[in-house]
Formats: structure tokens, C-alpha cells, sequence
């Protein structure tokens, strides 16, 4: 490439002042006019560091010891500063809501512009040009409440848009979205590049949902340094991603396993365009050789769900008429888009609410009559981070909170506390003061604190939101094993399908408060219209069956799922 | 989920107003009632109150909640000025009627009544005005109009801001108290006061932490977007001033200086009937 680069980083080396090492080391990248570039790496790889450096948040905000240099269109981020580099450079945020600065659509779009004193004619004209491109004309008025997850997050990007920049850099954009909003994202960040003069950006460890469309490069950070620089086509055929504690594409997994060599030459970047003939034998041989899956449920009901019915005014239905039974030790996922009820069919299980119809039974009694306090004794409810539930000091503390409102005596609470500690792998740290812990840390405090109170059922929502793969692992590889050694059951709200294909036996799928499907995770993600419906995103796997010419693709599936788990090398470290 | 006390977009006259001509009003009405004591004065000013707050369309559940904790307060303060000072309405006034011996030195006299009746009046002015200033006044339009009015364009965002988070907090209260329920830290009536006075730090440390989270992410976005690098800003809301504001604003104006001359006209703030 004869251009000159967009954005080069020559040795560039930064240190966090709270920190003892650098978490950026001999950096050396260049980015040219129109690429589309990802950049993938674990929590700590120094991904996000990297993005900061770009719109200038380091070293302005978040200060340190950089050395190096560091261009981007030609200028120094550190004395633009970040208003200067926010003309260049446009960040959209992981957290769609707290990207939503204003209280409407209009407003947020314009709010750049208003701070840069544009007259408000022009901003009207602005803003109307924007929305059109990127189709939010009809919700200029709305709040973001009103907004669904994707269309927050058009905003986002309507509002650095809006100010002409030359490069979006997108932290994370997947993160909070379900897999069919993600990829119309992907498809959305693909057209804008086709169309406007821009060099796109993204972060995110989500490797897969961002090659739905193609990518320049993928550029493979870890422990602070650049592991490769290439082609999607060529770092797909290596084990660098898993060995730097990124998830390849599923059908790429698949493919390793069944003792395929992945050739460059047969373009691995999408399945549905990948040439599959050289190794559809390999496949064919491996699906034969491994064993069939098997179902085994035969334990007894211990949650039943039936005719559910709730809103919360009198208008709107958010759940009508669900039913479902879970058995003991069983690991659920609950699936649906963003607003599917979902979270309500928690709270309403929980007792946060009361039905307007329907009954909900534990053990065969109906819990009309419990309160919250005694629901807790029977069903835990773990929020989405733990953040939201800490309020001790102290580990054991915070553990022990709930006994000791119940009135537990303290040889008791002590002992109990211990104990559940220990089946959390936090026994050893049982002193320490809860800030010391990372967040994979905190969240099993949190689980400590219900699992203390002897549940026999927990729920938890969205356990891995935001997790990097190796921190999702260990908080997945956790709960089924709490799952196998106490026979807990586990019902776990999320958007992530790999969560429901590799660690779910059953999936409850939820559309517009109607109960869609009660199938295994394999069944659902493999059935195209269901998956339309819900909001969810077939798996490669299937698409990878397909084109193999392998006739049951759903358990084609299950055995690679299967044999994976078997295979576990990934287990729970304390 | 009953918000309380957040701007709702309805379609009502008081809601096309805008929110400087609001804010005006605002200020003036609550100075008249702050100033006068005349009682005629204050109940006409109770009656139109009573009259916008119907226009307004604003709901008794939005407001319920710190309607109860204002009326708890109004009590206190009646009570308290009752038993600091038994014969202000007398040294207002200047004379004493006497109803009823209570006890020790206090008698209950018709003056301290009437008194005390014209400062309940006086909450019951302002109240509604509070409230539908509140709940009619789009958060953003009011920070344009602080800023309009030359308040500077960062305090009036926070301001803003803090409006706009509201609902989400009150949210998220809802969802940590559901959780910390279900641990067994009981938050409904069911527990003795003192407990749940104490329990409520297990609600409030973590929303307090959840909401520092979130204060990072805001105010990165802020900054990333240019928030507070110019002197000025321009308002994407602000809207133009239409004739129906400027009827309401020479009204309010011309109001406020009629109220002032008929309370001061005889030399004091107080209406007296007694004489």
C-alpha cells in the first residue's frame, strides 16, 4: 500500500501511574485511510488501552508514563487533547446507555454539535441528515427508555457521526446487544465504511459476530503487545486465538477438531463463503467416529411455571399465559431478545411482583403465599453484577448478610459462611476486603452470599455480560460444577448462545412474553425461525453440517458440543 | 413503577409552555407567596394553582409519595411554631382572643389560628407549583432556560443530568431492594423501624457503587464528545418564545407587582380581620 497511514503507532510504551508494568509495550501498528481493522484481545491484554490512546482519554484522562510516538491523521492525540481528537476520532462506547447522554434522540445526536456552539438551524439540518442515514428519523423525539438495545446503539454512532470524523472506533459494540441486533450492527458498521470516506476500528474479543462481514485485519493483542497482525484468513488457520484466550468461530473449532488443517486458500473468514471441499471427508468421518448425544432428565419437577400471565399497567402483557416445569439439577438458559419479559419472569418467580394470573409451584406447593424473605430461602436470585449486591467490607461479611438478618446464630453463620466459601474457591480469601477482588472474583462473592442461605434453586441474570472468554469460562466452568456437586439447579438469563449451547441441557426461549420454545439449546440455534423470531443468531455449526451435506445438523451440534465438554480442557481453577 | 416527580411528555397547554416562561412563573409565584401574608391574596392563589395543577394532567402517583413527606413536614412546622412562640398571631395582629386554656402558658388564641392557617395556605401554594414545574418541564428545556437566563451551561446540565438519571436510579433502588428482600434483608413494613433504617445502607452502598460506574462511563462520554471545552454552548432544545408564552409571562409579571402593591399598600405583609 503506497498510502500514507491513518493512524501509526511507532514503539509506543504506556504506563498506568497505579500500575507497576506497562500495559502497552513496544507497540508498532499502522492503520491506513479505509481499512477495517479489529482488534481483539483478553481483559488486561491492553486492547482497551490501545483504543484510549486513540481518542486521547490517555493521557489526558487517564494518566501515566508514554513513550513512543503515536499519529493519528497526522496529529498528536496527547496535545489535541480529547475535545481536539474527538473531531478526529468518533468513540462509540460499549454501554450504549451511558453513551445516551441527552433525553432524547434529537438532543443526543446533536450533542457534540451543540458543544461545539453550531447555531441550531444548522444543527436541525445536521441532525436530520444523520438520522436519515442511519434510519432514525421517526424516534428524533424518544427517550432512550423507549429505544431498543440496536437502535440505542444507531445513536451512538448517529452522535459521533455527526461531527465528520475520519475514524470510528468502536469499544466492545457487541457486548450488550443479542446476537441478531449484533450482527445487524456488524452489517451496519460494514455499510457506513461503503459508503462514507471513514477507517473503522473495533474492539471486541467476540471474533465470530465480528466476521459476519469482512475485516481488513484482525490485529491480536496480548499481555500488552501485538501477538499477530494479519489476515482473518490466514490467523484463522493458526491456534494463536485460543492460545491468547480468544473463542474462534465455532465452525473453525469444529473443523480443528475433526483434525482438519485450515488451509488460507479456502478463505476460513465466513462459513457460508469458505470452500469446504477439501475437508468435508475429514468431517464426515469425525461426526461418524464420535458418540451420540444422549438426553438423560429424569430427576424430579421442582419449579413449576404455570399460565403465567403479567404487565405491569393494565395496557401492556409483558408475560402471557407461560408455563414450563424445571427439574432438580437442571441448567436452563432463558433466551429472547431485549425486552422479551425475560428479566420479568425472574422477578415474578422471585416475588419481586405478583402475578396477575397463573401459579408458580416449588416442590409442588404454590408460593402465592411466600414472602420475598422466604422465596430467597428456596430460590436465590443473582443480579448481573455483583456491584449491585456488595454493600460489607468484608468478604465474610458480605457473605454472611443474609443469616445474620435472619437471625442466625453466629457459630452457625461462621460455619456456613466457611462452608460456602469454600465451594466458592474465596475460603482462602475470606478476610480480605471485598475491594481486593477482581470482578470473576466478586461475582462468586455474590454467589457466596446466596448460595450461603442453602437455595435449592439459583437464578442468575446475565452471569457473563461483558466478560472476556477466559473470565466467562471460569464463571461458567463454576456453576456447572456447583451444579454437579451440590444438585443445584441453575437458571440463567442470557443473550450468549455459546453459554446455552455448551452449558445448558434446556433452553426456555421467550418472544414477546409468550413462551416460544422449551427445547435442548442445540434445537433452538439450529432452527433458522425460531431464531428469527427470538432475536438469536443460528450457530455456525449448523451452517458448517449443512455444507458438509451431513442430513441432521442439529446433531451434528450436539456431538461437537459434547465432545468439547468431554474433551474440557479448560477447567475451573481456584 | 410509579416515577416520582419526573417530567412526563403529555400534550397539555401547560406542557407547550416553555420552560423559561415556566421557570419565570415559577420564581415569581413562589416569591408572592413567600411575601405575602395577605390571606385574600394566597387564596386566590390556591385556587389557581388548584386550577393549573388540573390542566397540567399530572397524576396524584407521581407526586404522591413527596406530597405525604412535604405534608409530614408541614405538620412538624406547624406544630413547632405552636410551641416556640403560642402568641405570634397575637403580636401580628395585636390583639387577643382567647379560645380555650391548654396548658402551662398556652392558650389557643383565634390570631395564632388564623395565623398558622395562612402559612398552611402558603404550602398549599407552592406545592403545586413545585410539582408541575417539575413534571411538565422537559429536563432539557430547563437547563436551555437557565442557561438563557445566564446561569452557566455546566451547572444547568448537571442539572439536567441529574433530572435525567432520576427515573433510572429509582430503578435500579427497585431492583437492589428486590435482591437484598430476597437475602432476607427485610425493607417492608414488615421489620421494626430501626432495622430498616439500617438496612437501607445494604441498599445504598451498592447503588451508590453502581451509580459511581456509571458516572465514569457518563462523564467519559461527555468529555469524549466536547462537553466543557467552549465558554458557550448552543441548545439543540431550546425553543422560541410563542405569543402564548409572553400572555403568560406579562401575566405573571403584571400579577406579581399587583400582589406586592395590595400586600404593602397598608404598611404590613399580613391581612388583619381582627380589627
Amino acid at each position: 500500500m503506497e498510502k500514507k497511514p491513518i493512524i501509526e503507532f511507532s514503539d509506543v510504551t504506556f504506563k498506568y501511574r497505579v500500575q507497576q508494568k506497562p500495559t502497552l509495550k513496544n507497540i508498532n501498528l499502522k492503520i491506513y485511510p479505509g481499512e477495517k481493522v479489529l482488534i481483539a484481545g483478553q481483559s488486561g491484554s491492553g486492547k482497551s488501552t490501545l483504543a484510549h490512546c486513540l481518542n486521547a482519554l490517555i493521557p489526558c484522562s487517564y494518566t501515566g508514563d508514554m513513550s513512543g510516538t503515536l499519529r493519528v491523521n497526522g496529529e498528536d492525540p496527547s496535545k489535541l487533547g480529547v475535545f481536539g481528537m474527538s473531531q478526529i476520532v468518533g468513540t462509540v462506547l460499549q454501554d450504549t446507555d451511558g453513551q445516551f447522554i441527552a433525553l432524547t434522540v434529537g438532543e443526543d445526536l446533536s450533542f457534540a454539535l451543540e458543544n461545539d456552539c453550531m447555531p441550531q438551524d444548522e444543527m436541525f439540518e445536521k441532525v436530520d441528515s444523520v438520522a436519515e442515514k442511519l434510519e432514525l428519523k421517526s424516534l428524533l423525539l424518544n427517550a432512550p427508555g423507549d429505544l431498543s438495545g440496536g437502535q440505542k446503539q444507531r445513536v451512538s454512532l448517529g452522535g459521533v457521526m455527526a461531527c465528520d470524523v475520519k475514524i470510528l472506533l468502536f469499544d466492545e459494540p457487541l457486548a450488550n446487544l443479542d446476537p441478531a441486533t449484533g450482527k445487524r450492527t456488524i452489517a451496519l458498521i460494514d455499510e457506513i465504511l461503503k459508503n462514507e470516506d471513514m477507517t473503522v476500528v473495533i474492539i471486541e474479543h467476540r471474533i465470530e459476530d465480528v466476521l459476519y462481514r469482512d475485516v481488513d485485519r484482525i490485529v491480536l493483542m496480548g499481555d500488552g503487545e501485538i501477538i499477530a497482525d494479519m489476515h482473518p484468513d490466514e490467523l484463522l488457520c493458526k491456534n494463536l486465538l485460543p492460545e491468547h484466550g480468544i473463542r474462534e468461530p465455532l465452525y473453525v473449532a469444529a473443523l480443528k477438531a475433526a483434525g482438519v488443517t485450515i488451509e488460507p486458500e479456502t478463505h476460513p473468514q465466513h462459513i457460508e463463503s469458505m470452500n469446504i471441499e477439501p475437508y468435508k471427508d475429514k468431517v464426515h468421518s469425525w461426526f461418524h467416529s464420535v458418540k451420540q448425544h444422549s438426553h438423560e432428565t429424569n430427576s424430579d419437577v421442582i419449579l413449576s411455571v404455570q399460565d403465567l400471565t403479567f404487565g405491569y399497567n393494565s395496557e401492556k402483557q409483558i408475560l402471557s399465559d407461560v408455563s414450563f416445569d424445571v427439574k432438580k439439577g437442571e441448567m436452563i438458559s432463558l433466551v429472547g431478545k431485549n425486552g422479551a419479559g425475560k428479566s420479568t419472569l425472574a422477578s415474578l418467580i422471585c416475588g419481586f411482583y405478583k402475578p396477575d394470573k397463573g401459579k408458580i409451584l416449588f416442590k409442588g406447593e404454590d408460593m402465592s403465599s411466600l414472602s420475598i424473605k422466604e422465596r430467597g430461602e428456596r430460590i436465590g436470585y443473582v443480579m448481573q453484577s455483583p456491584n449491585q449486591m456488595i454493600s460489607k467490607p468484608m468478604i465474610s461479611e458480605e457473605v454472611g448478610l443474609g443469616l445474620v438478618a435472619r437471625g442466625a446464630d453466629p457459630a452457625q453463620v461462621t460455619e456456613r459462611v466457611n462452608n460456602a466459601l469454600k465451594i466458592c474457591g474465596l475460603y482462602p480469601f475470606r478476610n480480605w476486603p471485598v475491594t481486593a477482588l477482581s470482578f470473576g472474583q466478586k461475582k462468586r462473592v455474590s454467589i457466596a452470599s446466596i448460595l450461603v442461605l442453602d437455595p435449592e434453586i439459583i437464578i442468575l441474570d446475565e452471569p457473563t455480560a461483558g466478560q472476556d472468554y477466559s473470565h466467562y469460562t471460569e464463571i461458567m466452568e463454576f456453576l456447572r460444577k456447583l451444579c454437579l456437586d451440590t444438585g443445584i439447579t441453575i437458571i440463567m438469563i442470557t443473550h450468549d448462545m455459546h453459554l446455552m449451547l455448551e452449558y445448558t441441557d434446556r433452553t426456555l426461549v421467550l418472544t414477546d412474553g409468550k413462551l416460544l420454545m422449551d427445547t435442548s439449546p442445540v434445537n433452538v440455534l439450529t432452527d433458522e425461525h425460531i431464531c428469527d423470531r427470538a432475536y438469536l443468531k443460528k450457530t455456525s455449526l449448523y451452517d458448517l453440517a449443512l455444507r458438509c451435506g451431513i442430513d441432521d445438523p442439529s446433531e451434528f451440534a450436539a456431538r461437537f458440543i459434547d465432545d468439547e465438554r468431554r474433551r474440557g480442557g479448560r477447567t475451573w481453577q481456584e | 413503577m410509579a416515577r416520582m416527580i419526573s417530567y412526563e411528555k403529555k400534550d397539555t397547554p401547560i406542557h407547550k409552555l416553555s420552560g423559561f416562561t415556566k421557570l419565570v412563573f415559577f420564581i415569581l409565584w413562589c416569591m408572592t407567596s413567600a411575601l405575602t401574608f395577605d390571606t385574600r391574596i394566597l387564596i386566590l392563589m390556591l385556587f389557581m394553582g388548584g386550577t393549573i395543577y388540573a390542566i397540567s394532567g399530572t397524576k396524584w402517583n407521581q407526586v404522591s409519595g413527596v406530597f405525604k413527606a412535604i405534608m409530614l413536614f408541614m405538620a412538624i412546622n406547624l406544630v413547632c411554631i405552636f410551641f416556640f412562640s403560642p402568641f405570634e398571631g397575637c403580636k401580628i395582629y395585636g390583639t387577643r382572643t382567647d379560645i380555650v386554656y391548654l396548658f402551662g402558658k398556652y392558650y389557643l388564641t383565634r390570631e395564632q389560628l388564623f395565623y398558622e392557617f395562612n402559612v398552611l395556605i402558603k404550602y398549599f401554594t407552592v406545592i403545586p407549583s413545585v410539582f408541575i414545574f417539575l413534571t411538565t418541564t422537559d429536563p432539557s428545556e430547563l437547563a436551555s432556560s437557565l442557561n438563557g437566563v445566564g446561569v452557566p451551561y455546566t451547572i444547568a446540565y448537571s442539572l439536567e443530568i441529574a433530572l435525567r438519571y432520576i427515573p433510572d436510579i429509582q430503578d435500579e433502588f427497585h431492583r437492589i431492594k428486590n435482591a437484598q428482600e430476597a437475602r432476607g434483608i427485610e425493607m417492608s413494613s414488615k421489620g421494626n423501624l430501626f432495622s430498616r433504617i439500617k438496612n437501607t445502607a445494604s441498599i445504598i452502598f451498592p447503588l451508590l457503587f453502581s451509580s459511581m460506574e456509571r458516572i465514569e462511563v457518563v462523564s467519559n462520554a461527555m468529555e469524549l464528545r466536547g462537553f466543557g471545552k467552549k465558554k458557550s454552548r448552543t441548545w439543540y432544545s431550546r425553543r422560541k418564545l410563542t405569543p402564548g408564552d409572553f400572555a403568560v409571562l406579562a401575566f405573571i409579571i403584571i400579577f406579581f407587582c399587583i400582589s406586592m402593591i395590595f400586600t404593602y399598600y397598608d404598611g404590613s405583609r399580613f391581612y388583619n380581620p381582627f380589627i
